[in-house]
This record gives C-alpha cells, sequence and structure tokens, in this order.
C-alpha cells in the first residue's frame, strides 16, 4: 500500500462511510472496505483509474471536483478524504469548505513547499524547484496551489478549522525524530485530520 | 450474411414463445387475462439459477439480443456487441433472458396480435403499458425459469429504466443493476419529441384510428417520420456533421426536393425501412411507457427516498454526446443513490455517437462493462459456494 494511505487508514474508524476524493485506483478505499468495513465512494476523472476501481469492487464516481459537490447533502459522511491533490485544485480553501460540509471530518494530505530543498533550490538557483518527488516545470506544472505547512495551518486559523491530529513525513513516508524538531523545513509530506 | 458464424457469437437461437395465464393487473387499471411473451436466452441456467441476467430493451428493440436466426440474416441481434461466449455478458458464465415487451410489435401479446377474446388483432385497444406492468411481466417471467433472484438486471435508454425500476418494485430479486443512458423520468422536451412522433403517425390517413390492420394498410408515411424524428435524437450533432456533413448525394445542388444531402436520404431510409418492420400501434404504446415513467409519481417522494428500498448494486454509464438522455440525467440518478446511501459507480464516456452510443463498442464503454461483470461475476461465485452442496 502507498505509505501516505497506510498512515491515513488508522485515522478511519471501523463502519464509517467515507468519501475519497481523486482515489486513484481504489487502493485506499478498497482497503478501508475490506478491513474496517467502511462504505462510501471514490471521485475520480481518470477512465484507466475508474475501471480499475470498478474491477476492485470499489465504487467509483466519474465526476471532476472542480466542477463542485453541490449535488452531495451537509454531513453525507464521516469522513472525506483527498491525498496529494490539494495542490492542483483551483481554489483549494473552497474545496476545503466543501469537504467540511459534506463530512464531519476530513483528511488532507499534501507536499511541503517549505522543505529546506525547495527553498534551496530557489535560494540559490533561483528556479522553481524540480525534484524526484516534484518532476514538473513551472509551466506544465498541475500543482497551481503549493503551499507550506505555515500557510496551511494559517488557513485552517482564519476558517476556524480545527486540526484534530497531524503527522509530518519524509518523502517515503517515514516518521524521523529530526522532522518534529522542525516540521516545516524538514517535513516533504503532511497528513492533517481536520473538523469544523 | 455471415458466411462463418464468429467464435464469439452465440450463434444461431431460436425465440420461444412463453404463454401465462395468471391475470396480469396493469397500472391503467386494465387486467390482461392472457398473454404471451417472445423470449431468447443464450448460455445455460446453472444448478441453482443464479446466474441469470435480464436484458430490458429500449423503444424499438426485442427479444432478439444476440445472435443469429438463420444464416441468411443481414445483422445479428440488436445487442451482439456486448452479448456471446467471452464477450462482456459472458454467455459462458451467464444465462442470458432477453424478450420482447408487453405492447410489443415482434411476437408478444400487443396491438399487432390477436385478442385471444375476438381473434382480433388488439389494435389501438391494447391496453397502455406502463414500465412498472413489464416489470411485474419480466417476474413472472422470471418465475418461469425458477430464478428467485437475477445476477443483474440491465438495460440501455427506457431498458434503462426498466432496470432502476426493477430494484424499487422487487429490491430482493436482483443483485445488480445497470442503468445505460437513462433518465429517472422524461424532461418536457422528450415528451415533446415523442408527442411530434405519435401525431405524425395518428394523423396518417392509413392510421384509421388504429385499425389498419383491417384495411390492410399501414400508416408507413407516419411511422417514418416518427423514425425520421426520433433519428435525429439518436444522433449527436458532432456524429451527423462527421458522418454526413454536407455532402451532396450527386456532387451538386439541382434545385428542388429530391433528397440531395446524404443527411436526408440516410433519414430517409431509416424511416423507411423502420416502416416495413415496425407497428405503429406499438411505437404509440412504447412513447407512453416513456412518457409515463417516473418511479416517484406513486409515492409521492424524493427519488433518494423511492430508491431507499433498494438492495441491489448500481452500475450507472452515460455517454457524453447523449443528448436525449444526458450525463446529467445519470447524474440524477447517481445523486439520488448516494443520497440514499447505495452501492453505486458511474461512469461518463467520452462518445461522438449520442444516445445510439450505448449499443456501440466503444472501447472504454466495453473496458468499463467488463470490469463491472467481473464483480457481477464475483458476487454469483461468492452466492454459489455458500450455498449447501
Amino acid at each position: 500500500m502507498r505509505a501516505d494511505l497506510d498512515l491515513i487508514k488508522d485515522w478511519v474508524e471501523p463502519g464509517k462511510r467515507v468519501l475519497d476524493l481523486c482515489c486513484g485506483d481504489g487502493e485506499l478505499l478498497h482497503y478501508l472496505h475490506s478491513e474496517k468495513q467502511a462504505s462510501g465512494y471514490g471521485l475520480e476523472i481518470g477512465p484507466e483509474n475508474i475501471t480499475e476501481c470498478i474491477g476492485k469492487g470499489v465504487n467509483v464516481i466519474e465526476k471532476d471536483i472542480e466542477e463542485g459537490l453541490a449535488s452531495i447533502k451537509d454531513n453525507t459522511f464521516d469522513t472525506v478524504i483527498m491525498t496529494q491533490a490539494i495542490q492542483i485544485m483551483m481554489r483549494p480553501d473552497e474545496i476545503i469548505d466543501e469537504m467540511l460540509r459534506i463530512g464531519k471530518e476530513c483528511i488532507v494530505t499534501f507536499p511541503n513547499f517549505g522543505h529546506w530543498r525547495a527553498r534551496g533550490y530557489l535560494a540559490f538557483r533561483g528556479k522553481m524547484p524540480v525534484s524526484k518527488f516534484l518532476p514538473y516545470t513551472w509551466y506544465n506544472t498541475p500543482n497551481t496551489h503549493f503551499c507550506t505547512f505555515k500557510d496551511f495551518e494559517r488557513l485552517c486559523v482564519e476558517r476556524n478549522i480545527y486540526i484534530m491530529e497531524r503527522t509530518v513525513v519524509d518523502n517515503e513516508h517515514q516518521h524521523r525524530w529530526w522532522i518534529h524538531l522542525w516540521p516545516n523545513m524538514l517535513g516533504e509530506i503532511a497528513i492533517y485530520r481536520i473538523t469544523k | 450474411m455471415p458466411t462463418v458464424i464468429p467464435e464469439d457469437s452465440v450463434g444461431i437461437v431460436q425465440p420461444q414463445k412463453i404463454d401465462f395465464h395468471d391475470p396480469l393487473q396493469l397500472s391503467c387499471g386494465r387486467v390482461l387475462e392472457r398473454y404471451h411473451l417472445m423470449v431468447e436466452t443464450y448460455g445455460e441456467l446453472n444448478a441453482d439459477c443464479s446466474n441469470a441476467i435480464l436484458i430490458c430493451h429500449a423503444l424499438s428493440g426485442n427479444h432478439h439480443v444476440a445472435g443469429y436466426h438463420s444464416l441468411e440474416d443481414k445483422k445479428p441481434g440488436w445487442w451482439d456487441s456486448a452479448i456471446g461466449p467471452g464477450k462482456a455478458i459472458d454467455t459462458n458464465k451467464f444465462f442470458v433472458i432477453g424478450l420482447n415487451n408487453l405492447g410489443g410489435c415482434h411476437g408478444s401479446s400487443g396491438p399487432n396480435q390477436p385478442n385471444p377474446e375476438t381473434g382480433q388483432p388488439y389494435g389501438p385497444d391494447f391496453p397502455i403499458i406502463t414500465v412498472d406492468d413489464w416489470v411485474e411481466s419480466q417476474a413472472r417471467l422470471a418465475d418461469h425459469f425458477g430464478i428467485e433472484q437475477f445476477a443483474a438486471v440491465i438495460g440501455g435508454s427506457l431498458g434503462g429504466m426498466q432496470a432502476l425500476q426493477w430494484s424499487i418494485n422487487y429490491p430482493e430479486r436482483l443483485r445488480h443493476c445497470m442503468v445505460i443512458a437513462a433518465a429517472p423520468k422524461l424532461s418536457a422536451q422528450n415528451i415533446a419529441f415523442n408527442e411530434v412522433a405519435r401525431q405524425a403517425i395518428s394523423k396518417d390517413p392509413q392510421f384509421h384510428d388504429g385499425h389498419y390492420y383491417a384495411q390492410n394498410e399501414v400508416p408507413k408515411v407516419g411511422l417514418m417520420l416518427a423514425r425520421m424524428l426520433g433519428h435525429i435524437t439518436y444522433l449527436s450533432d458532432d456524429g451527423m456533421r462527421s458522418k454526413f456533413g454536407r455532402e451532396l448525394r450527386s456532387g451538386q445542388i439541382s434545385y428542388d426536393f429530391t433528397p440531395q444531402f446524404e443527411v436526408e436520404s440516410y433519414l430517409r431510409y431509416q424511416g423507411e425501412r423502420f416502416s416495413t418492420e415496425f407497428d405503429a400501434n406499438t411505437y404509440l404504446l412504447m412513447t407512453k411507457a416513456l412518457d409515463y415513467f417516473d418511479p416517484t409519481a406513486t409515492e409521492g417522494k424524493p427519488l433518494s427516498e423511492v430508491l431507499a428500498k433498494a438492495k441491489a448494486k448500481f452500475m450507472v454509464i452515460s455517454f457524453t454526446t447523449d443528448w436525449r438522455f444526458s450525463p446529467e440525467r445519470s447524474r440524477e440518478i447517481v445523486d439520488a443513490l448516494v443520497d440514499a446511501d447505495k452501492q453505486v459507480s458511474y461512469a461518463e464516456i467520452e462518445a461522438a455517437q449520442g444516445h445510439d452510443a450505448f449499443l456501440i463498442p466503444i472501447p472504454r464503454y466495453l473496458d468499463v462493462f467488463n470490469a463491472y461483470m467481473q464483480r457481477v461475476e464475483a458476487d454469483t461465485n461468492s452466492l454459489s459456494s455458500k450455498e449447501p452442496s
């Protein structure tokens, strides 16, 4: 299992109703369904991913999240999850608001643009960071809204979003003791559990 | 004519006529004392009768879903692309039932069949049939075969509406429900198109108020116009542009009213062919069944509440350029199912063919179809393995 998904699964209690935005090939939902008796759906737009989900028995709905989630009623889900996709959204703040409207709690993961490598790249090379982890160049990247952990947490304060839990890991999704000394500098991926 | 029957074809098939003697109470208030259904089946029903799939047909479909009636047939059944050995609906694994719905004109009780009480064709006296009535008659057909629960009920367009109604009327009798290119009910625009088609037929001087059989006449022009109109709604603007564009048959304009554009002669050909194959009274009945379809009508509750009783798992599919029953209409069904906490998957297939796409073997459509049928198969197998041996 993808390492970030492995970390998320512990935050979903058994039997809950889950919505996974940009669910990919349905790996997380498949796990949550078979190991935690969770129900729910994945939203996805990639044709191959959708077929894979269907083949796995994961309920998947072809839907572009950018078109909005207005058709879903308030508090329909126990947990709404979005992994590694918030930075590609046109309006991350609106998506987070919508996630918190349709779900009682949300799990969000994203790459930290405040990581020392990104900072160093820009500071010393004077160019937008390109790495194995962030392989795009500025003109073709889908990541239009990078943020740092600090930026995200500031948004939470502004919007009265309560951070229930936070885990910061390196790009192999490993906890390292030293990350906690300076998470916004040393952590590469954050996993937040939030609620209103 | 197929010189050789393809390996993935169900081959030469034979329809069967099945008689029913239990009176059928219809939505319109009338009762059909006796009736019969024309049916075709493909594949083998397994010992515990758990591998049956019901195919519901659309407006002009019938029981001949797959295979050939003889080697002289120009074309196989109407959904041959999806049904056969190794195809999406694999007849090596499933027992597939196709039928001609009540009111149809291909051998089941309907306007062109003799009324047992008079010996004369029913004509316009055949009662108005609704989707509910079809589901009821199909449930009795399942009883006839000893099928308590279908592995899946599958249909496109008006067939998808029957599948949806099945999940509401008989929640226990289907494990999977596949609703393709359908809508939760018709829009005013849909009904308007149907009304023009009905007017074209009923205003044809050869219609004789539906009693044209005795006159040995057929309202050919009316039926042809109805089909031409219908056909336009089955295609997309893009599809028509790429298929016909403004191509001229003879290469130049002749400044008269003969058909000159390719699209004109295509529609005339389709209309004429249809008018020799289809019954006008049945066309009127089928369009009415479409107009009246509304699963929320009886209970007066929102669709999500009506679907609350459904137990099937759903697969909903739409096509991007379908404007007869657009993706938005399928999304209404999906939203209601999500609201009702039902198991549902939904795919919106990129296709240029409009509403017709549901009958066309588009690669992504087949991928989705195949993947879902694996799930249907897995559920059927796990059920069989639980049965005491």
